[in-house]
């Protein structure tokens, strides 16, 4: 030793960094992609294949030949918005599509606003949505699971789809959720996205992530308490027109939008109170759309909507400071 | 195992106590010793002795310089050789009495034996003027004059004295081994102390890491309840592991459920908190007529040859210190006075020790060398975790755009602690308690500024 290093206190760091955070997310990701894989087959390999890869390049080509700066893919960030939008998107999904969800998603939704900590939204979302609006032909094209190298995958509209149209056409409700069984919907039997479709390998991955402390429950939580309750009213008030919270809980992305994609730390509130603030936002505008919107499933909107107002929260709401009102 | 801690954020650390087995040992006196004349919060004192003079231990080498200052005295026998300023841990030129040593004798009247006095003088005077005498001041680090502390303001009434023995910066055991080694001591020093503040109350607080202090003070109180009524009302508290615990407004949050307010002192609320090595240290003023002239530090560090608890005597060099063990291993690069978390990178090893020198920790690149800064992410774990529930990545953002200073002063900037836990969480390694201590520093300068002159104005 012949110099003394001076520098300020702390002198030692917590083992966290970005990249081990981004880890852990894609990591409490593996189980669903898996399933998905396993349910939907070779479609979904070429998906999320395809959305990944995306990312990674596009993120890298941008940093070095557009924003001239270090690169950050092994932040893994990129590796994130690649699964969750793979996983957002139908396994039928043609590459092209994907690769154009991936462009809007890190081309335009993260890196024209400076990269990972600076999006106002939720880049896999922006990238779903854009994709939603301007394919929607490929992207109502949801198939019920037929199994990995199987044949038979049956093509089919998500439930939500399916009673949003039986409703129009004048269908009982009853008659329309008795074809969906709980066990079909907690275990992968049901027509969406892949990541809509194993309610359990996403709560699996979601109790991964809090048992790691990576994220706090409180917007998860209100997004679900939320739905839960309006679903409870609207459906003990009219019956026969409004589906209950179970069903509502259950489908149309509820678990991964409210696991991962309201959970994102960039593009959610930095307090608790404003974290269940926005929570109860999203619930509320995702129950509105599925109820009384022309879309069947309101949850892309509904985050979407709310990561624009997280700027005014992050205003309003802060935490409780030591030894002051 | 316990549940009670402060209410707002904190950190956990790896506490790291690889020294909690080390017994205290006493260190060799050097041949030469520097003795600061600034070794407390407040004023410098003024020598009182000269070039030439002979002096023995415990004598008085200086005087107060003001009110909020204390005595200093000789913690060896022998010749004053200069008094002049010398570069201190930082560097930095301090006044210094530089003394060569010459055996040990101590000043009449001390007592060195290890009997252990359990009777203290009823008046609460006498035990004060004792230990301004003994120049003691805060041993927890900050090292304020501690007879200051014991006379509250007029109107202000202490509900609870609280011993500081959370020891919560991870490396650190010398508390620790003074409540096991001395806990006899440090118990008469908190009847002493809560004597002389007039208080019911006295909770000797400690982390639950330390589950053989906690048994042990448990058991020497209950020992000296026996003996006299005068240690009823003193109980041992045992707290949660987690940093800053040991933070005085993080402490009484804890042991008392209050709150200081902001700007406030602990005694506000009613608390007045020392530290454990600072009542052993009342006990030998009041109990022995000894000075402060020596104080256990932590010499640790995973790739240093010996881990060990000294008894060092006030002015040591640290080059004595360190060669004693085995010398600087090859690998380490920063030496630090005190814990990691608040403590002091050490920049000239030919410093002397302070009162007020806890632990000399020495730790390698990988362990201490920050990584590179990235963006935030806005994971909000700084927030999380600091214990006065401020915004760090806000006032981060606030600083860094400049000219925000009324922003940074309504987002409490003054309130930060400087724990560290901020910088400590952060993923993406920005150094946010960096650029908050810059802000804070400003805010504080223009708050009391306005304080200036609005007493000017009321005049």
């Amino acid at each position: 030793m012949n110099k003394l290093l001076v520098s300020p206190s702390p002198h030692i760091h917590s083992k966290t960094s970005t990249a081990s955070l981004m880890r852990d997310v894609v990591l409490a990701l593996l189980p669903a992609a898996i399933v998905s894989v396993v349910f939907y087959g070779l479609g979904e390999i070429v998906v999320l294949g395809t959305s990944i890869i995306s990312c990674i390049v596009l993120e890298y080509l941008i940093t070095k030949y557009l924003l001239k700066q270090d690169n950050t893919i092994c932040d893994w960030s990129a590796v994130v918005t690649g699964i969750l939008l793979g996983l957002n998107l139908p396994a039928s999904t043609p590459w092209w599509v994907v690769f154009i969800g991936a462009v809007v998603a890190i081309g335009v939704a993260k890196m024209t606003f400076g990269g990972l900590g600076q999006n106002v939204f939720n880049p896999a979302l922006a990238g779903r949505v854009f994709l939603l609006v301007s394919f929607p032909t490929y992207m109502t094209d949801w198939q019920i699971p037929g199994g990995l190298f199987g044949a038979d995958a049956v093509s089919g509209a998500t439930p939500l789809g399916v009673i949003k149209e039986g409703l129009l056409g004048g269908a009982k409700l009853s008659d329309l959720t008795a074809q969906y069984s709980w066990s079909d919907m907690i275990f992968a039997n049901i027509g969406g996205s892949a990541g809509e479709i194993s309610a359990i390998a996403l709560l699996a991955g979601f109790g991964y992530l809090l048992l790691r402390k990576v994220i706090r429950p409180y917007i998860t939580l209100s997004i679900w308490a939320t739905v839960a309750l309006v679903s409870l009213a609207f459906s003990l008030a009219a019956p026969e027109q409004f589906t209950g919270p179970a069903f509502n809980l259950l489908t149309g992305g509820m678990i991964l939008g409210s696991c991962f994609m309201a959970t994102d730390y960039v593009t959610s509130p930095m307090s608790i109170k404003g974290g269940i603030v926005f929570g109860v936002g999203i619930g509320f505008i995702t129950m509105m759309i599925r109820y009384f919107g022309s879309y069947p499933e309101g949850m892309s909107f509904a985050i979407l909507l709310m990561n624009a107002a997280v700027p005014l929260l992050n205003n309003w709401f802060h935490q409780k400071k030591y030894g002051r009102a | 195992m316990s549940n009670r801690t402060f209410s707002i954020g904190g950190v956990h650390p790896a506490d790291n106590k690889i020294s909690r087995e080390c017994k205290i040992e006493t260190l060799p006196i050097p041949e030469t010793v520097y003795i600061h004349l600034g070794q407390h919060i407040g004023a410098p004192a003024k020598p009182v002795v000269a070039v030439g003079d002979k002096v023995k231990v415990g004598q008085v080498l200086a005087e107060p310089g003001g009110f909020v200052s204390a005595y200093i005295h000789s913690s060896v026998s022998g010749t004053v050789k200069s008094i002049a300023p010398r570069a201190d841990l930082a560097g930095n030129p301090q006044m210094c009495i530089e003394i060569a040593v010459e055996g040990d004798e101590w000043l009449e009247g001390i007592d060195t034996s290890d009997t252990v006095i359990t009777d203290f003088p009823d008046e609460a005077s006498v035990c004060l003027e004792k230990i301004k005498a003994a120049g003691i001041v805060g041993l927890g680090g900050a090292t304020f004059p501690t007879h200051v502390k014991l006379s509250p303001p007029p109107g202000k009434k202490c509900d609870m004295l609280i011993i500081n023995g959370c020891e919560c910066e991870p490396y650190l055991t010398s508390d620790f081994r003074t409540l096991l080694e001395k806990g006899e001591q440090v118990a008469i020093g908190t009847a002493i102390l809560k004597h002389i503040l007039g208080v019911d109350k006295a909770t000797i607080a400690i982390e639950d890491n330390k589950p053989e202090a906690i048994k042990h003070m448990k058991e020497v109180l209950a020992n000296l309840r026996k003996v006299s009524t005068r240690f009823a009302g003193i109980c041992v508290m045992s707290l949660m592991k987690k940093y800053p615990e040991g933070g005085e407004k993080q402490l009484i949050d804890a042991v008392m459920h209050r709150q200081v307010a902001s700007g406030g002192l602990p005694i506000d609320v009613g608390a007045v908190i020392q530290n454990v090595a600072t009542a052993l240290a009342v006990y030998d003023a009041v109990q022995k007529n000894k000075p402060i002239v020596d104080n256990s530090v932590t010499v640790t560090g995973e790739c240093f040859p010996r881990q060990a608890n000294l008894l060092v005597r006030v002015g040591t060099p640290l080059r004595f210190i360190i060669d004693y063990l085995g010398g600087v291993p090859e690998n380490a690069v920063k030496v630090i006075s005190g814990g990691p978390m608040m403590g002091r990178a050490i920049a000239n090893l030919d410093a002397a020790t302070l009162k007020g020198t806890s632990a000399l920790l020495f730790l390698t690149r990988e362990q201490t060398v920050r990584g590179k800064e990235s963006n935030c992410i806005r994971c909000g774990k700084c927030a999380e975790a600091c214990p006065m529930g401020l915004e760090p990545f806000l006032l981060n953002r606030l600083s860094r755009a400049g000219g925000m200073l009324d922003a940074l002063e309504a987002n409490a900037v003054q309130d930060c602690i400087e724990c560290g836990c901020c910088l400590y969480s952060c993923p993406a390694n920005i150094p946010l308690l960096d650029v908050i201590r810059q802000s804070k520093v400003q805010v504080m300068g223009i708050m009391r500024a306005r304080a200036a002159a609005a007493t000017a104005a009321k005049k």
